[in-house]
């Protein structure tokens, strides 16, 4: 789960970490008057789960009024790699004197948590590292330790902040692991993190990215659920429950476990087709979940053929087909559908859907040969992304 | 021969009497798995058809001699489970619930190799361990593996998994042990963990590994392969055309900052001298064409 940047800042601030001042708007109106409530000058944001605001036109500073309302009408409604703005972030414009980056994350390889530090803050850090790899200080925290006091000094010493700063610098370092810990954080990064003319240490920005399977603990969650970022498909999809992936093809794809349906996309594409999305649906497939996941793919305009692409493993052949079977009768459904059943008594599964066959819904018996045929059938017709 | 577990491999299940535990424990104790008991805190002195459960594993492993334990526990209870296995003495524990947050498996992780260095953890989020013929673990289907040997198999999906059983099983070709190693991003257990085992297999001669999108665990098993493997490798990496920034139903499988491609890892992979099939279907016809000239 991606958080806006005002979001992360408000979760950070719940942990005592110095955040400037803002305010969520929706219109120029509520820019306007956020303005006038927090004192001028301000900084207005665009509010996207995506990098390069800046260059994209989505951070300005306004001195007065009249250039906050004009920069929030420039700015809602921006398209930003494909994020279009709906939200702004007003907020006290900050006096920068230096600017870090600090971020924390789960090192998959060294399975401990990565802390990166560097003096270069305000450019993207990848840039900073290809530059000059001595210019990122890393730190390996083992989550049975965490990060003590004397470990998160010398990091900071590793990434030569200013000794004025050294210190501040550490402390926020020290609260700002908690909160990535306590979150269940994927990511916690900081970029910039600033020290002020007054020689405070502030959070300029925050980008968060929450790890979904720790919901349970976290009830409050729900709310940032609500503002991902989902096409209408991948809403409809989310709503039931369903593992969707949104691409830009014209061959609906539904198979059971992420593997198979990686797999599927994969397929699709290597047989010279255009996958429209990744659907998992699990184990069991049953006629609720098939329904589901049918209702979701023919919803969607740009499909113009449906490869389904079942492994039978415990759940049996015949009640993989009993499953299409009952689904095809709920749904109403547009394109031509091609079955691929195997596994488990797919021969028996095979027999069951024979006397439903038709134009509209062939078996294949492998998946290459599925694959082929539900490109064929999607013929040479326009993806996504074409006009 | 086979690695990890055989026929006389004795396992309890945590959540026996749940559920899911109740479905697959019992469908692994007809497969001929020894399930010897099950745990729960609050129903000590009952039974699941016939399977005795006791409030702790501690007391589970002193009356029957488990050496394994299977975990069926919710997401928010894993970590307290998996310690207690480790705590009472299993030398395997296999977490098949999926959900567990990221943090929690780091933290299991680094907790076992410090406390429990012995302790082999497999999962969270997989599908288990099958010797065929002896010993499932999990909720691989049993009759889909064909007994005996050559190939070992260790995957990070389970229903490719099946799909490789399967069509070796079409083929006649035998199983030594199937591991899944799950798909979530700190996995107890890791190809190169199972790559090792499987070459100090006598009866396993030659691996399949299906490894998908998301973090380096190939091209580690890239390197692995590269300097220490004599056995022929046939890999399948799935999510060659999976888009950046998306998790593709596992919570491991997510190219992230142009990092875990499938196409770097197929390359890593192939480098290594691992066999790579396109598909899987063309690994299935790679390994076919290795065992016959094994």
């Amino acid at each position: 789960m991606d958080l806006f940047e005002h979001q992360g800042k408000e979760l950070l601030a719940r942990y005592g970490l110095p955040v400037p001042s803002g305010e969520v708007a929706l219109s120029p109106s509520e820019a306007v008057a956020a303005a006038a409530r927090l004192g001028l000058p301000v900084v207005v944001k665009a509010q996207v789960h995506t990098g390069g605001r800046g260059k994209a036109g989505g951070v300005k500073l306004a001195a007065g009024l009249d250039a906050v309302r004009g920069h929030a009408s420039d700015i809602l409604g921006l398209d930003i790699s494909g994020h279009v703005v709906r939200r702004l972030w007003i907020e006290q414009a900050s006096d920068i004197a230096e600017e870090y980056y600090a971020s924390f994350t789960l090192d998959r390889s060294a399975r401990k948590h990565l802390g990166m530090l560097s003096v270069e803050g305000g450019v993207e850090i990848e840039t900073v590292a290809a530059r000059d790899s001595g210019a990122v200080a890393r730190i390996h925290i083992d989550p049975v330790d965490g990060l003590s006091p004397r470990a998160c000094r010398q990091w900071v010493r590793a990434a030569r902040i200013p000794e004025a700063a050294a210190g501040a610098v550490a402390g926020v370092l020290e609260t700002l692991y908690r909160a990535y810990v306590d979150a269940d954080a994927d990511l916690v990064e900081v970029n910039p993190l600033i020290v002020t003319s007054a020689g405070e240490v502030v959070l300029l920005d925050s980008k968060i990215t929450l790890d979904g399977n720790s919901t349970f603990r976290h009830d409050d969650y729900a709310i940032y659920d609500a503002t991902q970022t989902r096409d209408e498909r991948e809403q409809a999809a989310h709503a039931k429950g369903l593992q969707y992936v949104g691409l830009d093809g014209s061959v609906g794809v539904i198979a059971n476990g992420a593997g198979l349906a990686m797999s599927t996309v994969d397929v699709v594409n290597q047989v010279g087709g255009r996958p429209a999305n990744f659907l998992d649906i699990g184990g069991g497939a049953n006629a609720e979940v098939m329904s589901n996941a049918l209702e979701v793919i023919s919803n969607d305009p740009a499909v113009r053929s449906i490869l389904i692409n079942i492994f039978g493993g415990i759940t049996r052949g015949e009640e993989i087909a009993n499953g299409i079977i009952e689904a095809t009768g709920r749904v109403d459904i547009d394109s031509p559908i091609v079955i691929r059943l195997d596994g488990t008594n797919a021969a028996e599964g095979r027999d069951l859907l024979e006397p439903h066959l038709s134009d509209a819904l062939t078996v294949e018996p492998t998946m290459l040969d599925a694959a082929r045929r539900a490109v064929e059938l999607a013929g040479a017709g326009p993806g996504r992304d074409l006009p | 021969m086979s690695i990890f577990v055989d026929g006389d491999t004795r396992v309890v299940y945590q959540g026996l009497t749940g559920a899911q535990g109740r479905y697959y424990g019992l469908l692994n104790l007809h497969y001929g798995t020894k399930v010897v008991a099950g745990t729960n805190p609050r129903k000590p002195g009952t039974d699941v058809d016939g399977v005795p459960i006791f409030a702790t594993v501690a007391d589970a492993a002193a009356a029957t001699g488990a050496t394994a334990s299977c975990v069926f526990i919710p997401a928010p209870g894993v970590p307290g489970a998996v310690l207690e296995a480790a705590e009472a003495g299993m030398e395997l524990v296999v977490v098949i619930t999926e959900g567990v947050p990221a943090h929690d498996e780091a933290f299991l992780f680094n907790k076992l190799r410090r406390d429990h260095p012995a302790v082999r953890l497999l999962g969270p989020n997989c599908p288990g361990i099958i010797t065929p013929g002896q010993c499932n673990i999990g909720i691989t289907a049993g009759h889909i593996a064909e007994p005996g040997g050559p190939v070992g198999i260790v995957s990070r999906s389970g229903t490719l998994t099946y799909q490789a059983l399967y069509e070796l099983q079409q083929q006649q070709i035998g199983v030594t042990t199937c591991v899944g190693i799950g798909g979530d991003p700190v996995p107890g257990t890791t190809f190169v963990d199972c790559l090792a085992a499987f070459e100090a297999d006598p009866e396993t001669r030659a691996v399949m590994m299906i490894g998908e999108i998301g973090g380096s665990a190939e091209e580690d098993a890239a390197d692995f392969i590269a300097g220490h493997m004599t056995k022929p490798v046939v890999a399948y990496v799935a999510g060659v055309t999976a888009p950046p920034g998306k998790k593709m139903g596992h919570a491991g499988a997510i190219v992230s900052g142009g990092k875990g491609t499938a196409a770097a890892k197929m390359e890593a992979l192939a480098a290594a001298g691992a066999r790579v099939g396109q598909n899987p279907t063309e690994a299935g016809d790679l390994m076919v064409e290795i065992v016959a000239a094994l």
